[in-house]
């Protein structure tokens, strides 16, 4: 089991292995968003290859409606 | 029969041609469908953003913005909204990049205070250099200062936009007179973002040789957004036309508009 924070939340998560897995789980999986995982952004196309680790701050961000 | 003058008179942005010059928000509304409609009816091309923390196990299946007002049909113009430092403002615009798969347009936008959402010009210059060197395309939100325009502009910002009111306000143009002294020594387009209430203000934006007007509440908070949308969409027509053909010069006194010669019982 690790922990992580997720958009300031605290999370523990028994089985997931690398960021899409995550996504996947917060059923974010097929959604447009950009993910940062301790103030560094991870670009779409390695979110399956980057493990997530203990203690990781992780934010998960969208577009919403602005001025 | 009335017989349009059609203009080929396009608003280039870093290089972009855009037919509208109205740019909108899309804040505030009601819901969705709404958001849609009043932007159709707009007639805008570049459409602003905010980035927020997705909802961590609420609402999944909610509807993304970006299925409503896709990037494909629209310019998305990302914006800093509720930065407060250079540091914050130019890590969300390099979250929106990712978001938009290498989109580089950005609004810049670093408040100074809740209360009047007043622009922190010294943040702002500091992100605007910053969010430059790293490939960004800035459109700058910022005060109607003539000196920071330009300083903005020779950093290397694709637009200027000053603020005609406080954000959200609906006061209007408060100071034509700067948008003016502004407009006099600008290279790249002005616009004015923010504080306009009435399509008559859109109007006087463009009238005054403005490039564009880029607006959220003046039609997200009308009775009916819908028909403000369109009302604006025209209004911004409406100026640029006025603009382009250049207004009769003030005078000071009367000048008749009917001839003298051959009035009924002169000699």
């Amino acid at each position: 089991m690790i922990r992580l924070t997720v958009n300031g939340e605290s999370m523990q998560l028994y089985s997931a292995n690398n960021l899409q897995e995550l996504l996947d789980k917060l059923h974010l999986g097929a959604q447009r968003v950009a993910v940062e995982v301790n103030c560094e952004i991870i670009p779409r196309s390695l979110h399956a290859q980057t493990r997530v680790r203990e203690g990781d701050r992780i934010e998960i961000v969208r577009a919403i409606g602005g001025g | 029969m009335t017989t349009e003058i059609s203009l080929n008179d396009p608003m280039i942005v870093a290089g972009r041609s855009f037919n509208s010059r109205l740019m909108v928000g899309t804040g505030k509304y009601k819901d969705m469908a709404e958001t849609q409609q009043a932007i159709e009816a707009s007639g805008a091309e570049i459409v602003t953003v905010a980035l927020r923390r997705t909802n961590i196990g609420q609402n999944p299946g909610e509807p993304n913005l970006l299925d409503v007002v896709s990037p494909e049909k629209y310019t998305i113009l990302p914006n800093t909204a509720f930065c407060y430092t250079a540091d914050e403002a130019v890590r969300t615009c390099r979250l929106a990049r990712e978001l938009l798969d290498g989109h580089d347009l950005v609004k810049l936008e670093v408040l100074g205070d809740d209360k009047t959402l007043y622009p922190n010009v010294t943040e702002t210059l500091a992100a605007a250099e910053t969010l430059i060197k790293d490939g960004f395309k800035v459109m700058v939100y910022t005060s109607d200062d003539p000196l920071v325009a330009k300083r903005l502009e020779e950093m290397g910002c694709v637009a200027v936009m000053p603020l005609g009111a406080p954000i959200g306000s609906g006061l209007g143009i408060c100071n034509p007179n700067n948008i003016k002294l502004i407009l006099e020594n600008a290279n790249v387009p002005i616009i004015v973002d923010a504080g306009v209430g009435t399509p008559s203000d859109a109007t006087l934006a463009m009238e005054l040789g403005c490039e564009g007007v880029l607006m959220n509440s003046a039609i997200a908070h009308a009775q009916n957004p819908v028909l403000m949308a369109q009302a604006m969409r025209k209004a911004v027509e409406c100026g640029r036309e006025g603009y382009l053909a250049g207004r009769m010069p003030r005078k000071s006194y009367a000048t008749a508009s009917s001839p003298m010669e051959g009035l009924i019982g002169s000699k």
